[in-house]
Parts: structure tokens; sequence; C-alpha cells
């Protein structure tokens, strides 16, 4: 598969998603909440594609230096 | 003076005029705190800036400045100065609320947060909390259980968000100085709604302890003020490490007070273009222009520059591309959303309705973001950073303005924008989350219009470039292209 089919196939799976997520995080969805959460959770991820089309080398990582 | 005189100088003067009057006996801190009180009582009910008043301990503590001034002794130099700050900060005695219905049933506070303690330290007297965005997840402060805060420009207008009650309290000269905090915009966006100073210096530069995070990779706090010397002052103040707060800098305070009227010689000083100069209205731009013209006139004095419009200049002054903007304002939303939704997942199983519905759904779909996109987001930060300082290797301070649009109308949801209908609330951060997103220090200044609504140009600096930003900011002031007072 294709980069471009797996995303078109996220696209439409988004209600997918919010439902079986919620549930594996035992987060409840009220009824009248979750047609929010799916246009909110829409607008996340094609904002996050902004962020996940842009390559990055290896080396560029995770800024915090945890002190123990 | 006389006790007409004291109030009409108390209703206008900035906190460092105040504290200069109450130690040399021209007023006394209860007048001055006294003033503040009235003023709130007569006239906050039109602006909702305040959640609660704090008026027993305020008075209180303005009798024991009294004491101690008629025993010779310094309170500090904010002596007697009223002050209020952004519901989100610990007060002793006081619950937090961080603009929720959830956090009203917590019990109150044990000590003041850090930053507030300082202030007090300073001679500073609180006179009480104010109105947010609940949970700070907002650009505008329309919160729907403590209701909107309003424009002291425009009652019909929001007051920006999601410290609305801070910037709104001083606009409406209930007090010369106020405390918020800015995650992507949250200081930045209501000073330029508001016409006010707003400040959000370098990330980790002041102590968050006893402030009400909303996301920790993000979170600043800073102040709010009517004048230069004030903002430099409350900074300069508020600086020093803290082991309360684990991203609290151990780097020792760098005073700004001393060096304010340093001049801008010698400056290099860029107008950020692409991104941060499309999809705004035309308004929003010519205060930018303003401001760089204003500069170039100073940089210029007495040079033979020759005007050139090659390489592209705005307002006289050179431009800065700074690449993939609209990819760092994606990563901050995504890292805001996760690590928001993160912070107040066991309340969103529990008690969703309990909520503001501006921000329930906002916060419940943060809850359900893939590792691999919040991860890819931090990385991506050091990318942008990288090449941020690739620009500060041949720049000082880049311009930009802080919103597209000035304070749009209370409830508005969509406006056409350069030919565009767009959603406002997430649009009114556009240029300012770019730059919360890598830590950089911003000083929002106010551009006032006569009979228009005011607009704000962010002056942008280095890490820890405080005291170039606020040099640059006070040869504006002394020319009058920037100030507090609407025209």
């Amino acid at each position: 598969m294709n980069a471009d089919v797996v995303w078109d196939g996220l696209m439409t799976n988004i209600e997918e998603y919010v439902d079986r997520t919620a549930e594996l995080i035992n987060l409840p969805l009220d009824p009248e909440h979750r047609p929010g959460v799916v246009v909110n959770f829409e607008r996340i991820a094609a904002i996050a594609r902004l962020v996940t089309e842009f390559p990055l080398p290896p080396e560029v990582e995770v800024a915090p230096v945890f002190e123990p | 003076m006389n006790a007409d005189e004291r109030r009409c100088f108390l209703d206008k003067a900035d906190a460092v005029a105040t504290a200069a009057a109450v130690k040399c006996g021209k007023v006394t801190a209860t007048e001055a705190v006294s003033a503040a009180l009235e003023r709130i009582a007569v006239k906050d009910k039109a602006f909702n800036c305040f959640t609660a008043i704090t008026a027993s301990s305020a008075l209180a503590a303005a009798e024991n400045i009294d004491n101690s001034i008629a025993n010779n002794q310094d309170p500090g130099p904010l002596a007697g100065v009223p002050f209020a700050v952004k519901n989100l900060f610990d007060i002793a005695g006081i619950t937090t609320l961080a603009g929720s219905k959830i956090n009203a049933d917590n019990p109150p506070a044990t000590q003041d947060a850090a930053v507030v303690a300082r202030l007090k330290q300073a001679g500073a007297v609180l006179v009480g909390t104010l109105n947010m965005d609940e949970y700070a997840y907002g650009f505008v402060t329309e919160n729907s259980h403590y209701g909107p805060t309003r424009n002291p420009r425009d009652t019909a207008r929001i007051a920006g968000g999601s410290s609305g009650g801070s910037a709104a309290a001083v606009a409406a000269d209930f007090v010369p100085f106020t405390l918020g905090s800015d995650t992507n915009g949250s200081i930045r966006v209501p000073a330029a709604l508001c016409g006010v100073f707003g400040f959000k210096p370098t990330y980790g530069r002041l102590s968050r302890a006893g402030a009400y995070l909303f996301s920790g990779s993000l979170d600043c706090v800073g102040p709010f003020g009517r004048s230069l010397r004030d903002i430099a002052l409350l900074y300069d103040i508020l600086q020093g490490p803290d082991s309360r707060d684990p991203v609290c800098t151990r780097r020792p305070p760098e005073l700004c007070s001393p060096q304010l009227n340093q001049g801008i010689e010698g400056l290099r000083i860029a107008v950020a273009d692409g991104y941060f100069a499309t999809g705004t209205q035309p308004e929003a731009m010519d205060a930018v222009e303003i401001v760089a013209q204003a500069l170039t006139n100073v940089l210029d004095c007495g040079k033979n520059t020759e005007k050139t419009t090659n390489p592209p200049k705005i307002g006289g002054l050179a431009t800065v591309s700074i690449p993939e903007s609209d990819r760092a304002r994606a990563a901050a939303f995504i890292i805001t959303a996760c690590e928001g939704g993160n912070l107040h997942l066991d309340n969103l199983r529990s008690r969703p309705q309990d909520f503001d519905p501006a921000t329930r759904d906002r916060f419940l779909a943060g809850t359900l973001i893939p590792a691999t996109w919040y991860l890819q987001a931090q990385r991506f930060r050091q990318w942008y950073r990288d090449r941020i300082r690739e620009i500060f290797q041949h720049t000082d301070i880049i311009l930009a303005p802080a919103t597209p649009i000035a304070a749009p109308e209370i409830g508005v949801e969509k406006m056409v924008i350069a030919g565009q209908e767009i959603l406002v609330r997430p649009n009114l951060g556009l240029f300012t989350q770019p730059l919360s997103f890598i830590g950089l220090p911003v000083l929002c200044v106010p551009v006032q219009r006569p009979g228009a609504l005011p607009l704000g140009v962010q002056i942008i600096g280095a890490p820890y470039s405080e005291a170039v930003i606020l040099r640059v900011a006070a040869v504006l002031e002394s020319q009058g292209i920037i100030s507090a007072e609407s025209i």
C-alpha cells in the first residue's frame, strides 16, 4: 500500500479510530460529546500531517534531558 | 496634592510612579490600594475582569506597608502598588480556579505562587484574581462558567485570551500591572487586542511554581503593564532560580531596568516575512510598518543610508524568512493538545460535562493523539530552533504582527481575512504560536490608532535577550509610537 492510500483509509476511519482508542484508554465518550470529539480529531489529524510529512534526520532528537 | 489630585494621580500612575509617591509620602499605600478597590467595585461589571477580590487582605497589607514607611523601613520597589493575577496562580487561602468549575471544588492553595510571592516581597499588594479561558485553552476569554471578559476599548468585543482578565484589568486602569501566562500566545494576544504591554520572557526564565499548568513544554508566565519601565522593573523582580520549578533556569538574573535607555545603535533589526506577513487584515501589517519605520529613522539618524528596495524592506528594515513556520504552529498545536489532554484525563473520564463546552471536545480529542505524532512534533522543535539560532547569528531583533486582526466581537466564530473565511479563535494565535513553540522571548507592544481598535506588534529576540528587546521598545515608547493610552 502506498502512503496516500493509507492516509485516505485513515481519514475515513477517524470515527472508528476515536471509538476504539477511547475504549482502549478507558475514556467513556458521551454520545452528546462524540461528534465534537470526531470533528476536533479530524482537525488534529490534518494539522499533524504538516508535522509528520516533514523529513527529519535521525540525529534530530527530542530535547529534554531527564535528570535523575 | 489634595485628595482629588491624589485620586487622579493614582487612577493613571504606573507602578514606578505609584511606588515612588508611596515611599516619599505623597500618597499612602492604603490610599493607593483603596483607590484601586473602588475603581474595580464601580466599573468591573462592565468588563468582568475579576473572579475574586481580596479586599481585606489587600487593605491589611497596605496598612503594613504604611507602618513600615512610618518606621523608616523600605517596603521595596513596588511599595503599595496594587496588582492582580490570572486565576491560575496559587494564592494562599484561595482556591485556584484556572478558569474552571471543576477546580472550584478543590481546597484553597496553601502558599502563593513563586512570582506572586516575589511581587509581594517587593511591596506590591494583591487586590484580586482574574478571568481566563478554562484551563488556558483559548485565545478569547469567553468562559462559560464565569462569563466573557469584555475589551475595555469596546465592550462588544473580546479581550483576547487566555489571559483576558489580566490584559483588560490594565487597559481599564484598574491596576497598573497584572500577571498572566502564555503557552501559544495567551499573554501576547490579549495584550494586542486590549492595547497594553504584555511580556512573555524566554521559556524557563521565570518560575512557574504554583501556576496551574497547561502544556509543560510551552508554558511561560509574564507581566502586563502600561509602561516599559514597569515591565522592565517587574521582569527584574521576578527573575531568579527556583528549585520548585524544574524548568526554571539556573542562569543568573540579568537586570534590564539599568539598561533600558541605552538605545539601539548597532542593533540588527529585521521584519519577519512570508508566513508572518500573510493572512492578516492590512492594518495588522500597517502596525508593524509603523514600528519598523520608527526604528529605521533612529538607526539611520546621522547616516547617509541609500534608500533601496533591493533587498526587500518593510518600513525601511530588511526582511527575514523563518522557514516552515506553518509546521511550527502545527507542532505546537499537537504538543499542546496532547499535554493538555493528558493533564486532564482523569476529569475527562469522570466528569466531562463539567468542562467548558469550548474546551471539552478539544481536550478529549487531544487524549487520543498517537504517540508518534507527539514525538515527531517534539523532534521538529529541535529542527526549527536550530533554524532560528542560525537567523539570530546575523539578526538581533525580529518584528512581527501579534494578531491578524484587531479584537473581534464576542461570539464571532468566522471572519473573512485576506479573502478567506477562517475560524477566528484558533487563528488569533497564528503569529504567536510558532515563536513560543521554541521558547523565544517576545514583548507585545501596543500601537494605538485614533478612533480605531489597537493592534499589537511582537518584538522578538534570541533566547535570554530580554534586555535588548526592552531597549528597542523603550526607544519606540519615548517617541510615542507605542503606548498603552488609547487616542
